[in-house]
């Protein structure tokens, strides 16, 4: 088996014994990012014998040196981050984000910094001001977003796992769409300081692996409280490896007008989802239908809070303190809004727009208040099912990863990619995507990777994990962008 | 339904100059979205309380110590015009 086809968990096993040296094993992947043609980079590091920054002092930790693919999301101390915007190109900043100090202390070294939509705000990459990457099952398809380049990065073995943001499903739509496992922690298990902030009420970091393992092993190095983020409260009981072998005596809810027969969901996902709720039931789980009243309204109202919070977060980008400045020779009321309308992308624009729009006089208790109410709706009826189950399984997105330029005439189909990941987010509950099985596109052709969605209680990540584990061993999925054609 | 006035409107407070042709595909595309983000004008949300923040969390205080913060000069660096330890601006009269 090659080298890149491990899992990070099995490589650090071959460290441990001495059977890899972590220069081998982190050079293999510099070789193999530095030939990256998705798109899925931004910034790739050397080999380790070339540069001398990727050195770390912490290389003899429990990851050895192993390379990670990060976000361009996170700080970065002298590394240029974008958060895929134009608006901060050439932007190197004087820190490094907690969550990726945390992982470089655990001994992991930054591989290269992945491709996004610009400030994560889209579901399909085609938002970077970068290029969008591309799906490595079908390079005429989209890898989902916004986490897209971490996403194919990992699909494509040009990373061993990646980190990532979820807002409203960033982790968890990408990784469905490339065949991978995406987790979206619970809302403040890990510190966001360093993240540049989209939706500061949502956001929150998680890791892109190619199995259950690998995602345990990055949430656990990376939770914690971080003085730095008093949001942040970390996971109080810490996050378990998972071992478990059947589902015995697990619960799992299905809302049926929240699943296979919601509007807009492909046949091929449908027909994966029942497929695998069957698999639950033959490991031993009790699959008990349940009703989510309110989710159906969640991207209504997550249409509203995120774009009214990133138009605050995004007031910042005004070309005074760092970035792109654009007429700095007029006056300085031109200048802001020169620099901002050459900076920024048109979906960051709408959004900024949708969110002034929301927040001015006269309209805030319309939309703002309101979605506030329904996101209260919202969190009651998750609180609701899980006093009865104690997970909630959905598809993560209710199509297989669709053509580029196909959704971004149409800001409304776009955001509908995210129907399913949205309300775990309002919620602020853990929801993972593991891959669950291939389908053919509602559009013909080959294909292509569909995830299946579980969520469960605030805090419960390591009962998630273990769910997650067994049905990943029982599934067997094993396909991968090189097999399938 | 929000007109070519709006837009230019809330454009202003968002510090953004749009052209004309953004005027007019912003003005139809933040009509559609608020269409469908008005659905939730179908809900009976009488009495209940907005969430803000999910996380219960009592407020976090930490001890007032001095300690060192970031030196000027480097958070100067990524200034696009940084001038006598501040960021220099054009004047707000031109």
């Amino acid at each position: 088996m090659s080298l890149l086809e491990l899992t990070a968990a099995a490589a650090l096993r071959r460290i441990r014994d001495r059977e890899l040296s972590s220069e081998e094993y982190f050079d293999a992947y510099a070789e193999a990012a530095a030939g990256d043609d998705l798109n899925a980079y931004l910034w790739v590091q050397g080999r380790t014998n070339e540069e001398r920054g990727t050195r770390n002092e912490h290389s003899d930790g429990r990851f050895r040196g192993a390379p990670i693919a990060v976000k361009d999301i996170f700080c970065t101390e002298g590394v240029q981050t974008t958060a895929g915007s134009r608006i901060l190109e050439g932007y190197r900043p004087p820190y490094t984000a907690t969550a990726v100090r945390r992982l470089a202390e655990a001994g992991a070294r930054v591989l290269g910094k992945t491709n996004m939509d610009e400030f994560a705000m889209g579901s399909s990459n085609e938002n970077s001001g970068y290029g969008p990457v591309l799906n490595p099952w079908d390079r005429e398809r989209v890898p989902g977003g916004s986490s897209g380049g971490s996403a194919a990065a990992v699909a494509a073995r040009l990373a061993p796992w990646a980190i990532g943001t979820d807002t409203g499903g960033s982790i968890r739509q990408p990784a469905s769409l490339c065949g991978i496992v995406g987790l979206k922690p619970t809302y403040g298990a890990i510190s966001r300081y360093g993240m540049i902030a989209f939706a500061s009420s949502l956001d929150q970091c998680g890791p892109l692996t190619r199995d259950v393992t690998d995602s345990a092993l990055l949430l656990g190095a990376m939770e914690g409280r971080d003085p730095c983020d008093s949001t942040s409260v970390g996971i109080e009981r810490g996050v378990e490896l998972p071992s478990r072998e059947d589902l015995d005596g697990l619960r799992f809810g299905v809302a049926r007008d929240f699943s296979h027969e919601a509007e807009g969901v492909e046949a091929g996902v449908a027909e994966t989802f029942q497929t695998t709720v069957k698999t639950i039931e033959g490991l031993g789980g009790a699959v008990e239908e349940i009703e989510l009243p309110h989710a159906d309204h969640g991207l209504s109202a997550y249409y509203v809070l995120a774009p009214a919070e990133a138009s605050a977060n995004l007031a910042r980008y005004d070309g005074v303190r760092y970035g792109l400045r654009t007429n700095g020779k007029r006056d300085l009321l031109a200048m802001y809004e020169r620099t901002r309308a050459s900076g920024f992308g048109a979906e960051v624009k709408r959004r900024i727009m949708l969110g002034t729009y929301a927040l001015s006089s006269g309209y805030y208790e319309a939309y703002y208040g309101r979605a506030q109410r329904v996101r209260t709706k919202i969190v009651e009826d998750f609180a609701r099912a899980f006093e009865r189950v104690d997970f909630v399984v959905t598809p993560s997105s209710p199509t297989v990863a669709f053509k580029l330029g196909e959704r971004t005439a149409d800001p409304l189909a776009m955001y509908l990619s995210d129907y399913f990941t949205v309300p775990m987010s309002l919620a602020g509950i853990p929801a993972i995507s593991i891959p669950a099985g291939l389908a053919q596109p509602g559009d013909g052709g080959p294909e292509l990777p569909v995830g299946f969605q579980i969520a469960g209680p605030a805090f419960a990540e390591s009962r998630l994990l273990e769910a997650a584990y067994v049905l990943e061993r029982t599934i067997g999925f094993d396909a991968s962008p090189g097999s399938a054609s | 339904m929000i007109d070519r006035d709006q837009v230019l409107h809330v454009a202003r407070l968002a510090r953004l100059e749009l052209s004309e042709e953004e005027l007019e595909r912003m003005s139809r595309e933040l009509s559609g979205i608020l269409e469908h983000v008005e659905r939730i004008n179908e809900l009976d949300l009488e009495g209940v309380e907005p969430t803000a923040h999910v996380v219960a969390l009592e407020n976090v205080l930490r001890s007032d110590e001095p300690r060192p913060s970031l030196p000027v000069e480097q958070a100067l660096e990524p200034a696009p015009d940084p001038a006598q330890g501040a960021f220099r601006v054009p004047s707000p009269q031109a």
